[in-house]
């Protein structure tokens, strides 16, 4: 049963995912693409719930690297998005900037 | 019971901030915003995690998590915006092969059923093949790898024989599914493998939809991660991502008027030529006489390229681009989807030399005003604005959806010299009867017109 509760949860979110993401203009392809990406990080959430339950051994190392890459996905993702988001202005703000 | 129950209500909490998040991405005026309540999103979700009965020790978790944050953060800080499609094809594969590694792990320490040995092995193919693709794809956006496709006699043999492998492989492990498992590790290798082999074949100029579709494979990876250890939260937003992916794909795809099939599995210009030989005389303007038709321009439509990219010409066009203005002229920028080495790569740098974005213009607007265009200037940029596209039904670009800048009464191309586009295809652009080439340097032509306006 446990399956098909998280096959379930799996098919609505995918069409969740279509919903959200279909009408987003080009202009923001970009930080959209890395936003997304960050968000894949979430597997974070596995790696710390594996890193703390001390396996030792292989298993530990395993778990502590995964623990790095996700966090650099993480972090890294948000930020860069963050960084580039700040850039895009409209006309009126943008007039006069950077000269 | 009652922490887990508490930690699952607030992995809800974060998925609702995913989705407003991801919403929220999706207008130029709320994404900052969105993408600030996606990092809460994550950053709750972390949390919470941390009080989980399933956590015995902290000093690994908290050493880890500031050293790859440590490294991501001084990443995100110092890369130039020209770099970005690297850069996100960096953090792409990180995330692939972190959910490898938590898939791997879930062997550790309990006994696995049939169906997650599966997720298990679903979440290292994946998360293998997103990993090594997504080094490629940076070796190739780096330039330290030549971006041309690499392709051989057998290539099609081969990649099916590693798919083949990777099935029986995978199939071996289920039926024996145990930490120690050798068909674990040769499933592991050969993901890394088949994910070099995925993408070497494929060009610099189909990297938008590289990836785009790494991008998605990242999201399954999660996705897959989040089935091996039976947690919702990894399997929604895993999920998300990997629709948000699939759908930047096909937009990239169509604007290519190319099936993903024919992205993923032929070395462009490999397959066909044209049989039109492009005929005519290429005219030469200087810079002098390109300012005196802008000068009288009232209507100016700028169509960049990666190779403003490469010449990074993004500011001298900002500057160029408000002197027409101070002159009075209507000024935009028409940005096609492919345009650049990932989806919205012009976007990104025109917003960083302070482009406002209600100056950019997608396709589909900037062809029906082309007619009213006194000038349209393309700035490194080919296979985008090819009329052959349209007219030349031997040409291997044939239907795919272009730039019309012929229409607008004068072009300058703005090229280095004469050599052909990316895909290997003459532009009977160059040739036009209203098409002037101002040869050399981009940003040096540009910042020449810029110097002529301020005399």
């Amino acid at each position: 049963m446990e399956i098909v509760y998280l096959t379930f949860i799996l098919m609505l979110s995918i069409f969740l995912g279509f919903e959200l993401i279909s009408k987003v203009p080009a202009t923001l392809h970009t930080p959209l693409m890395s936003g997304a990406n960050a968000i894949s990080g979430i597997t974070l959430v596995g790696a710390v719930l594996a890193a703390g339950a001390d396996h030792g051994g292989f298993a530990e190392f395993l778990a502590a690297l995964a623990v790095i890459t996700a966090s650099v996905n993480v972090v890294g993702g948000y930020m860069v998005t963050n960084r580039m988001l700040a850039m895009f202005k409209k006309k009126d703000s943008s007039s006069g900037a950077g000269r | 019971m009652s922490t887990e129950y508490l930690i699952n209500l607030a992995y809800i909490a974060a998925a609702i901030l995913f989705i407003f998040g991801l919403k929220q991405l999706g207008s130029p005026a709320t994404a900052r915003r969105g993408n600030l309540l996606s990092a809460v999103g994550m950053a709750l979700a972390v949390f919470v995690t941390l009080f989980s009965s399933q956590i015995l020790s902290y000093s690994t978790i908290i050493i880890c998590v500031l050293i790859g944050g440590g490294i991501g953060a001084y990443a995100a800080e110092k890369v130039e915006m020209t770099a970005m499609p690297e850069m996100v094809a960096i953090f792409n594969g990180t995330g692939g092969m972190a959910s490898l590694l938590v898939g791997w792990v879930a062997l550790f320490g309990a006994q696995v059923d049939g169906f997650t040995a599966f997720t298990i092995a679903l979440s290292v193919i994946i998360g293998g093949v997103t990993f090594t693709g997504s080094l490629i794809a940076y070796a190739k956006l780096s330039e330290r790898m030549d971006g041309k496709p690499i392709v051989f006699d057998a290539q099609r043999m081969v990649n099916a024989g590693i798919i083949a492998a990777i099935v029986i492989l995978a199939y071996l492990f289920i039926q024996n599914p145990s930490s120690s498992s050798s068909a674990l590790w040769l499933l592991v290798v050969l993901a890394f493998v088949f994910g070099v082999m995925a993408v070497i074949p494929i060009g610099g100029a189909d990297m938008p939809v590289v990836i785009s579709l790494l991008n998605s494979y990242s999201g399954l990876a999660a996705c897959a991660a989040g089935f091996a250890i039976d947690n919702n939260l990894l399997i929604v937003a895993g999920s998300l991502v990997g629709s948000a992916g699939i759908i930047l794909t096909n937009i990239m795809c169509k604007a290519m008027n190319r099936s993903l099939a024919n992205v993923l599995f032929s070395g462009f210009g490999a397959v066909k030529h044209s049989t039109k030989q492009t005929e005519g005389e290429v005219k030469p303007i200087s810079v002098e006489d390109a300012y005196l038709i802008l000068e009288a321009a009232s209507n100016v439509m700028f169509v960049p390229g990666y190779g403003m990219a490469v010449a990074q010409a993004q500011h001298a066009v900002r500057e160029l681009a408000e002197n027409l203005e101070d002159n009075g002229a209507e000024v935009s920028f028409a940005i096609h989807p492919v345009a650049g080495r990932m989806p919205g790569h012009m976007n990104v740098l025109l917003a960083e030399a302070n482009v406002p974005y209600d100056q950019l213009i997608e396709m589909d607007d900037a062809n029906p005003r082309m007619d009213l265009v006194d000038v349209a200037i393309v700035i490194g940029a080919n296979d985008v604005v090819n009329p052959a596209a349209n007219e030349d039904e031997s040409s291997p670009i044939y239907g795919m959806p272009v730039i019309e800048v012929p229409r607008a009464r004068t072009v300058f191309v703005l090229k280095r010299g004469m050599a052909a586009g990316f895909s290997g295809v003459d532009n009977p652009l160059f040739f036009g009867e209203n098409t002037r080439m101002l040869f050399g340097d981009a940003k040096e032509s540009i910042t020449g017109l810029v110097a002529e306006f301020k005399d």
